[in-house]
């Protein structure tokens, strides 16, 4: 059964993506193109969640033919740490493009798979970001923690 | 062996002296099995990993450029460092220093207030301990050497998302053949490889391990390593190889938490990629330090006749 992941916050998208994880393979073999579909549809609902809540203005873009790719370099505007996300929209840009090209490969159900277990990391990544917005940032790599609230001392006084 | 990076200057940086200690002593019983030489950096400093850098991003550049002056007054064209934190903050005020005057500015003035002289950009380069293997040895100098053969092991490699991110500071990376990829990283798989092992293709190899979250939101950091180990499990891996030192000690903790806290054990083993190509030339596991790591991989090893 497919989902509508337009109207979906983060918490029905895990659950969503859980039910792929724990579906048994012939239920994902069977539906396979459209379930790359959903995943890849879920990837975009997940980065809109973040670019919304920053009040901003959704992409329609696409980079690459994605828009989830489009949507991620949006994310990322000025913001250096969401580029920890980069390669894990890739990576499922890539499982999309892997059941698309072969539907009916062996393998199709584990792709799927990992697919979504991919996908569930951008969810968890974004709900992390998310969760500590009003603190500072979320990666080691980021801006100064608590800039708006604290302006760090001048290295001049140091 | 190539001859390049024969003798490099170590930063070992704080992590490899506490919770990274495995990691340290693994690197250099490789070296050593290698005929490599390390020279540890005299008086160094920390490079200013996440705490300096959250407060005064130009203070960072200082304290990584004067452990880049020290290697360049001991002599060395290269500084290697394994940490992916250390290795991405050196090789950050590198760039700043040449491209951003206001940190040239800042890094002169705090060298002279200290009393020492100013590193300025392109005397030294850093590389990371993968750069180190590959670029002193290669695929082909290890496989003449190993001893105990990783075959049948199944590896996944996580890099973490600091040893290529972000691009612009990393502009030896992209280059063709033969260079580090930052989109789809392959020295570590290269290396583990030519020691034997088989590596997955693990789709997070360089995903997020919550690493800077760990204290402030401690369950998204569980969860983030949660699907990091269960999809590697999902990929068959029997091993994931790391190759820095928070995203190691991370994994092995978040490990146990996720069992702890939400019931979910996995089995999948941690080790730094220096520990499973030491083993693979024939050194012991305790020369190598797992007894070290928290994750207790001493049945796989028993099973695979490893160290």
């Amino acid at each position: 059964m497919m989902t509508d992941v337009r109207t979906m916050s983060l918490d029905d998208v895990a659950s969503r993506l859980e039910g792929m994880i724990a579906a048994p393979d012939a239920a994902l073999a069977t539906a396979a193109p459209d379930l790359a579909g959903e995943l890849l549809a879920l990837g975009e609902t997940i980065l809109e969640v973040w670019l919304a809540a920053r009040g901003e203005r959704l992409t329609a873009r696409t980079v690459e033919g994605f828009r989830l790719l489009a949507l991620h370099r949006q994310g990322a505007r000025g913001d250096p740490s969401f580029n920890a996300c980069r390669e894990t929209c890739r990576e499922l840009v890539y499982h999309y493009n892997l059941v698309r090209l072969e539907p009916a490969h062996a393998d199709v159900a584990r792709r799927l798979r990992l697919g979504a277990m991919v996908a569930r990391h951008l969810q968890l990544f974004i709900g992390g970001k998310l969760e500590v917005a009003g603190l500072g940032e979320f990666c080691c790599s980021s801006r100064p923690l608590r800039q708006h609230e604290a302006p760090a001392q001048p290295v001049a006084n140091v | 062996m190539s001859g390049k990076y024969k003798q490099v200057a170590y930063y070992p940086g704080c992590a490899l002296e506490g919770t990274g200690h495995a990691y340290n002593r693994s690197t250099k019983e490789l070296g050593k099995a290698l005929g490599l030489d390390v020279v540890e950096l005299e008086n160094w400093n920390c490079c200013g990993a996440m705490e300096v850098k959250n407060v005064d991003p130009k203070l960072q550049t200082y304290l990584s450029a004067r452990n880049l002056s020290i290697a360049e007054g001991m002599g060395f064209d290269t500084v290697m460092a394994p940490c992916n934190g250390c290795y991405h903050n050196l090789k950050k005020a590198e760039y700043d220093l040449a491209n951003d005057p206001a940190s040239r500015e800042v890094t002169e003035r705090l060298s002279r207030k200290a009393g020492h002289k100013t590193y300025e950009a392109g005397k030294v380069e850093t590389i990371h301990a993968l750069d180190w293997i590959k670029g002193a040895v290669g695929e082909e100098g290890l496989k003449a050497r190993v001893k105990n053969s990783l075959k049948g092991l199944k590896v996944a490699n996580y890099y973490g998302c600091m040893y290529t991110r972000p691009r612009h500071i990393f502009p030896e990376k992209d280059k063709g053949p033969g260079s580090e990829s930052t989109s789809k990283p392959h020295f570590m798989d290269d290396l583990l490889a030519a020691a034997g092992a088989e590596n997955v293709d693990y789709p997070l190899k360089t995903a997020c391990c919550g690493g800077a979250h760990t204290l402030s939101d401690s369950d998204t950091s569980t969860k983030l390593v949660l699907n990091l180990l269960t999809t590697a499990e999902a990929c068959g891996a029997d091993v994931i190889a790391t190759e820095c030192p928070t995203c190691h000690t991370g994994l092995e903790m978040h490990q146990v938490r996720a069992e702890k806290v939400f019931g979910r054990k996995t089995t999948v083993k941690i080790l730094y990629f220096t520990q499973l190509l030491g083993m693979a030339l024939g050194l012991s596991a305790r020369k190598v330090g797992v007894h070290e790591n928290f994750s207790d991989s001493s049945d796989l090893l028993r099973a695979r006749r490893l160290g």
